[in-house]
Order: C-alpha cells, then sequence, then structure tokens
C-alpha cells in the first residue's frame, strides 16, 4: 500500500477489504450460533457471514459511528434471543458489540493508527496478528480462573453449569456456597487459622529475609554464594521433600517446648506452622530486598555514619526507606506462599491448625462442594485488591518522594 | 495402663453410654480422624455432639482418613501421635494391627453390650475382622446411572457396566482393582461362589484384565468417591461405581436424575482404630467415647444423617427417618433384605493375600 504521508490515514477500499474482513469475522460467529443451536455449521456461517458483509456496508453507507455501534448491537442482541433465548441475548450484545466495532474500526483505518505511516502492509498484518496472540495468551491465563466465578453462584452442589445457568435462569443461582463459608465453621476456622499462620510467617520472613540480605550484599562476608544457594534452597527442594524433614524436625521441637516449656499442645502447634512457613517465606524476602539492594548507594550509609548516626539510625531512617519496595513486595510473596501453602502444612500442623488451603484441599477429595468455589472468589478478589492497594501505595510514595519518572 | 482402661470400662459398662462424667484422669480434648463431608457431619450429629454435652470436653475434627496409615506410620516413628481415634476402612485396620499401629481391644470388656442384651462381640458379629478394629458402619461400592441417558431400559444388573452395546458413553470405575475384577468375571460367565478361587490363579486374573478391558476405552479412572456423582451429575458418564451414600446423597438429597443399582454390591467394613501409645488419660477418654459412641442406640443414630448401615444387628431395628427429608432409612441401608439378594462380601484374606500384587498388575494394565 504504497502512499504519500499526509497525516491522514488512507480510507481502506469498502468492498475489497472492509466487507470481506467484517463478513469473515461475522462467518466466524455464525458458525458458533450454529453448533451451540443446532442449526448446523456450514448454515451458521454462511449466515454469520452475509449479516457481517451486511452490517458492514449499512453502517459505513449510512450510519454516523454512535447510532451504527447501538443499531448494530440492538439488532444482533435480537437475533441471539430469537436463537438462545436470554443467554442467547448477551451473547448477541457482545458479538454485536464487536461487529460493529470491528466494521468501523478496519474502515476508520483505526488497525494501524498506532503504526508510524510508512509501515507496509506485512508489518500491519503482523502488528495486528501480534496483538492477536497477545490477546489470546491472556484468555489463556485468565479464562480458567473466571470459570470459577460463575461457577460459585450455582445453586446446586456440584461442580457443574446446569442447564438453568445456562439459561440465565434466576434459579439456577443462589449465594447459598457463601452463605456456607460464611456460617459453617468448618470453613470458619481454617480461616481464622490462616489469617493468624499468615502475618505471622511473614512478619518472621520479612525481618530474617531482610538482614539476611542486607548482609550477603556487603563485599566482605566470606562465602557469600554458599550462603545464598542455602538460604533460597527451601525454594528450589521440592516442596514434599521439605515438608518430610519438618515433619521429623518439628515434631522433635514440638515435643520439647510441651515438655520443657510447658506450652500448650495447641501454641506449640501454631509456633510449628508460623516457623516452617516462615522458612518457606525467606527466600522471597532474599530475593527482591536483593534486588533492590543492587540500586543502594552504599555512601549513604558512609555519609550518615560521618555524621553520626548509629549503624541501626541509619539502617532505620537511611537504607529502609529506600529499600522499602522490595520488602513490601517480599512481605508480599511471603504472605502468599504461607496463605496458599498445603504440603508442609499437612505434614506439621495438626488438625487444630487446619488452614484455608487445607480445608479447600479435603473439601475437593472428599466431597467436591462449590463452598470451595465461593472461597476461591473470595480470595482471587482480596488478592486483587491486596495488589491493587499495594501498587497505588508505591506510586504514591514515589510521587511523594519524586521518584517516578513521570 | 490396662487397669486404668479395665476399671474405665467397667464404669463405662454401668453407665451404658447415657452420660460419662468429668473424669480428672481423662483428657479434656480429643482428636478425631475421620472422612470429611457428610460422613463426617453424621459422626458429628451422632456421636460428637451428644458426647460433647454430656462431657463438655472438646473434639477436633481432622479429615485424614485416607493418609491415615502413612500419616499414622509417620506418627510412630516420630514418637509424636496427635491422634485419639482413628476412622479407617477394614483393609487399613488389618494393616495398621499387623504393624502394631493400632491397639488391640477386648471388644467385650470395653465396649456396650447390646441393647437386646448380646455380649459386643455377638452383636458385631462377623464385622469384627480384626483385634484392634471396632466396627461402625456397612458401606457398599455400588453402581449409578443417569436415568435420562439409559433410554426406556434402565440397568436393572451389574453387567450393564461391560454392555457398551445397550449403554454407549462413559463409565466411572474405580482405580484400584477391587470390586472391579470380581464384576469383571462375574459378568464373564464364573459363578459367583468360584470367583475368589478363579482369581487367585494367574489365568483367572488374565481373566478379568481380558474382560475389563473391552470397555477400557470407555472409562474414567476415578480416586475419591467423590467424583463419581460429580461426573454422573455432569452427565460425563453414563454409569459409575461409587459408594452407597454417595449415591443416596446425589438421588435424595441432591435431587440429581440419577438411580442406582444393588446388584452384585460390594459390601465393606469401615470403623475405629485407637492408636498405640497413647498416655494413659487420653487413652481412658478414647474408651470413655468409644462405649458411647458404638453403642446399639447411637449406631442406628448415625443412619439419620447417612445412608450406611449400622455395624451393630441389634441396631438394625431402631434405624429410623432421615433427619432432614424425613423418609424412611432402612430401605437405603445396603444390609436391607431388599437390597442384599446378591452381595459381595470383600474377602479380606484372599485381599490380604493378593492385593499388591493385582494392585501392580492392575496398575500395569492401566498403563498399557
Amino acid at each position: 500500500m504504497a502512499t504519500v504521508y499526509n497525516g491522514e490515514v488512507p480510507t481502506p477500499s469498502l468492498m475489497g477489504f472492509t466487507i470481506p474482513l467484517t463478513a469473515a469475522l461475522g462467518g466466524f460467529f455464525g458458525l458458533i450460533a450454529g453448533q451451540s443451536t443446532g442449526l448446523g455449521g456450514l448454515l451458521g456461517i454462511a449466515s454469520g457471514a452475509v449479516a457481517g458483509a451486511v452490517i458492514a456496508y449499512v453502517l459505513i453507507s449510512f450510519l454516523s459511528y454512535k447510532i451504527g455501534r447501538l443499531a448494530t448491537i440492538i439488532v444482533v442482541g435480537l437475533i441471539g434471543v430469537s436463537l438462545g433465548g436470554p443467554l442467547g441475548l448477551v451473547v448477541g450484545l457482545s458479538a454485536g458489540a464487536i461487529l460493529g466495532w470491528c466494521a468501523y474500526w478496519l474502515h476508520l483505518g483505526r488497525y494501524r493508527a498506532s503504526l508510524p505511516p510508512y509501515a507496509t502492509s506485512g508489518q500491519v498484518l503482523w502488528h495486528n496478528t501480534f496483538k492477536f496472540i497477545c490477546g489470546c495468551i491472556f484468555f489463556f491465563l485468565i479464562a480458567p480462573i473466571i470459570t470459577i466465578i460463575p461457577l460459585s453462584f450455582n445453586a446446586q452442589d456440584f461442580f457443574t453449569f446446569t442447564p438453568e445457568m445456562l439459561a440465565l435462569d434466576p434459579a439456577g443461582y443462589s449465594l447459598k456456597h457463601y452463605q456456607d463459608f460464611f456460617t459453617n465453621d468448618d470453613w470458619l476456622r481454617p480461616m481464622k487459622n490462616s489469617l493468624i499462620i499468615a502475618p505471622f510467617a511473614t512478619i518472621i520472613s520479612v525481618s530474617l529475609g531482610t538482614l539476611a540480605a542486607i548482609g550477603l550484599s556487603q563485599s566482605h562476608v566470606p562465602f557469600r554464594r554458599a550462603i545464598m544457594a542455602i538460604l533460597i534452597s527451601p525454594m528450589i527442594v521440592p516442596l514434599i521433600i521439605s515438608a518430610t524433614g519438618m515433619f521429623f524436625f518439628y515434631s522433635q521441637m514440638g515435643l520439647w517446648m510441651e515438655e520443657y516449656l510447658n506450652l500448650s499442645k495447641s501454641l506449640t502447634g501454631y509456633i510449628k506452622v508460623i516457623l516452617a512457613h516462615a522458612a518457606l517465606g525467606i527466600p522471597f524476602v532474599i530475593i527482591t530486598v536483593t534486588a533492590t539492594l543492587v540500586g543502594f548507594d552504599n555512601s549513604l550509609t558512609r555519609a550518615a555514619a560521618n555524621m553520626g548516626a548509629t549503624p541501626t539510625v541509619t539502617f532505620f531512617k537511611v537504607q529502609m526507606p529506600l529499600i522499602l519496595p522490595g520488602v513490601i513486595s517480599g512481605a508480599l510473596f511471603a504472605f502468599i506462599t504461607s496463605f496458599d501453602e498445603v504440603v508442609v502444612v499437612l505434614f506439621v500442623g495438626a488438625a487444630a491448625q487446619k488452614t484455608l488451603p487445607w480445608q479447600m484441599f479435603t473439601g475437593l477429595r472428599e466431597q467436591i462442594s462449590p463452598t470451595i468455589l465461593a472461597v476461591a472468589t473470595i480470595l482471587v478478589i482480596v488478592s486483587i485488591g491486596l495488589l491493587a492497594t499495594v501498587e497505588l501505595l508505591r506510586r504514591r510514595s514515589e510521587r511523594l518522594r519524586g521518584l517516578s519518572p513521570n | 495402663m490396662k487397669t486404668t482402661t479395665t476399671l474405665l470400662a467397667t464404669t463405662a459398662m454401668t453407665l451404658a453410654g447415657t452420660s460419662a462424667f468429668a473424669d480428672a484422669h481423662m483428657a479434656d480434648s480429643m482428636t478425631i480422624v475421620s472422612w470429611g463431608g457428610a460422613y463426617s457431619a453424621s459422626q458429628q450429629g451422632a456421636y460428637h455432639d451428644p458426647y460433647m454435652a454430656n462431657t463438655g470436653i472438646t473434639i477436633i475434627n481432622d479429615e485424614s482418613s485416607s493418609e491415615a496409615v502413612a500419616k499414622l506410620r509417620a506418627m510412630n516413628e516420630a514418637g509424636n501421635v496427635t491422634w485419639d481415634l482413628v476412622d479407617v476402612e477394614a483393609a487399613d485396620a488389618i494393616r495398621l494391627c499387623d504393624e502394631g499401629l493400632a491397639l488391640e481391644i477386648d471388644h467385650d470388656e470395653m465396649l456396650a453390650a447390646g441393647a437386646d442384651g448380646s455380649t459386643a462381640s455377638d452383636d458385631f458379629g462377623d464385622s469384627i475382622i480384626s483385634d484392634c478394629f471396632i466396627p461402625q458402619i456397612v458401606f457398599s461400592t455400588t453402581v449409578g446411572y443417569r436415568t435420562d441417558m439409559v433410554g426406556d431400559t434402565p440397568p436393572t444388573e451389574i453387567c450393564a457396566i461391560f454392555d457398551t452395546d445397550t449403554y454407549p458413553g462413559k463409565r466411572a470405575l474405580a482405580k484400584k482393582p477391587l470390586a472391579n475384577v470380581e464384576w469383571a468375571l462375574l459378568c464373564d460367565g464364573v459363578a459367583k461362589a468360584d470367583i475368589y478361587e478363579v482369581l487367585a490363579t494367574e489365568e483367572g486374573q488374565a481373566q478379568a484384565f481380558a474382560k475389563l478391558d473391552t470397555i477400557k476405552d470407555d472409562v474414567i479412572w476415578w480416586s475419591a468417591g467423590a467424583e463419581t456423582p460429580q461426573l454422573l451429575a455432569d452427565g460425563e458418564v453414563v454409569m459409575g461405581s461409587t459408594f452407597n451414600g454417595r449415591l443416596f446423597s446425589a438421588i435424595a438429597e441432591q435431587d440429581q436424575p440419577i438411580g442406582m443399582l444393588w446388584d452384585a454390591q460390594m459390601l465393606d467394613y469401615d470403623g475405629w482404630i485407637v492408636p498405640a501409645g497413647l498416655s494413659d488419660d487420653r487413652l481412658a477418654r478414647v474408651m470413655d467415647y468409644l462405649t458411647f459412641a458404638t453403642d446399639t442406640q447411637r449406631l442406628a443414630d448415625q443412619a439419620k444423617y447417612i445412608s450406611y448401615g449400622p455395624a451393630r444387628a441389634s441396631s438394625a431395628p431402631l434405624v429410623g427417618d432421615h433427619g432432614e427429608l424425613g423418609i424412611p432409612m432402612a430401605e437405603h441401608m445396603p444390609t436391607d433384605p431388599a437390597n442384599s439378594k446378591n452381595v459381595f462380601v470383600t474377602q479380606y484374606e484372599f485381599w490380604a493375600d493378593y492385593r499388591d500384587d493385582l494392585d501392580a498388575k492392575f496398575q500395569a494394565w492401566l498403563a498399557q
């Protein structure tokens, strides 16, 4: 497509470009509709392609952008209702939105808007294919997690999309699994245990991991690499091996604590699990803090010392604020490691220390209960909230300290 | 230790399952290991809740029965047994008893007599398959099918599993030889009385695997009892084997389009073992609990919550209605005369001798 750059993207040919491509997309939607309604794939492709072509022609020749988009959504939505009821409506509305968007996207030349004007057709094609592949990878990563969310509102006690759910019948949905989670002691106790164990394990991991990382970043420490390798080993050794070793180690330790320190059985149980989880979390903290220490200017500590600050004051006033992002992300990893962990707690913990993942694991094996999905949905939302908060806080502090590139 | 238990058993006998008193020599909490899910819930309702109300102690549930043997071995080696009472299948009880990990029980001395006056060992009868085993329930492995996927002729007998012409579609079978090999031989024309004799020979085993070969492509193998009801509810399989209580729950409580067969059901026992090496106060508590929880009325009560048959003969007449649905439970028991016309009773001696060998062959056959 040899064109002279004049600040405008050239309008592509309607008959030779926009209509055939929109028709192809329409054919694809038609195939899905034909297969799922039982009308047959070929009939679906043919009618979908015709619909796509007509839509592209009508939109571009007669309608403005806003009206065109709206009209497509309504028309295709109506086709969806007539074919597949309420679920068809949802599918139709989305297909209409995509078709209308696609027709204008092609016609107005937006598909090459982000590319320099001298890009060849091949480069434009590759650019958009690349975006498409990225979208597919994103879908591949996220789809399994998204699936559990609607299933957690299932009115039945199975991991199944029931016919009522597919017809978007309200009777097919219910909040009973959420209710079960918030009222059933079998779930509340593990939740409480997880919320006790994970924060304590995180505090220990962060304190020890940060100290280790700072020590290991000093050039005069002998055998740095060997020590680092040993400290990181819990991350590399298969978990089941660590768990077996920890089982025997902490059994003896627990007996000793009960006998000589006179601690109660339940308290020793928690201490054992917290220490085991802290050991698993330390490598994450070491790695993230070491990474931030690489950019840390050691002359700052010397300057602080020069002005009379003790090493402790220097650490908390100078070094800590600068490596805080690394410490926080290490803490997050350590928290999630403990909160997610099922193998070690199965070995080290007793029933009184049953954590949420342990309960989910037994729940999945003994009775496939959608309460697990409700819990999973809540956890996904909490994780998203947690990560978003931390990211916002980090940006805010960067802005305040004038570190932001913007 | 012996004197404590005897003393305690005597006291408990006099109180015979009505109430136990708080005793300074008994631990005030106990960890009971069971299977989880509806089964643990039935024990909670029938045994734990009343016992806790009577005595004021705490019972902690650990749902680790599926790995009980391995964990008990590890706890024993580490010298730190944290469990007080473990619910296991009969075959596991035999293994644990042989390894010395479970305590031997004098059933007549330590457990309550039957409500009809029979001694405990007479009342439990054949279900005491090991000196360490305190039977609780009779359950069976049997077959459920999708009522809307079998046409107008729902299956009535076990060989429907192998009849892929009449009942096309996938089947769910357990990923272990038990039950599968017996059904295979039965449906290959071996007389029921001769099955274990045939299965003891190389040719007999080959015959069973050859029969299983005919449906191998149509089988989804399960390892947890919850999988078959899920697959049936999804319509992924047309029929599948699982435990009768799971099928009852899917049919009666969850209202799924599922039917079930009682033909050639494989009966088995489930019950308690007491881990060896408990301290005196914990052992005293466990024995007090056991006397209460395995008496005639308590075993009958469990059937209110789940469709497994009580192991005591004297409990059968006391089985009442389902706790929530109000339907009579007796007819849903695997031991009900109408359901037990054609049953296999798991042959523990045979399986003790051939289990390892058949397991290995079965896994090798699966991998082919």
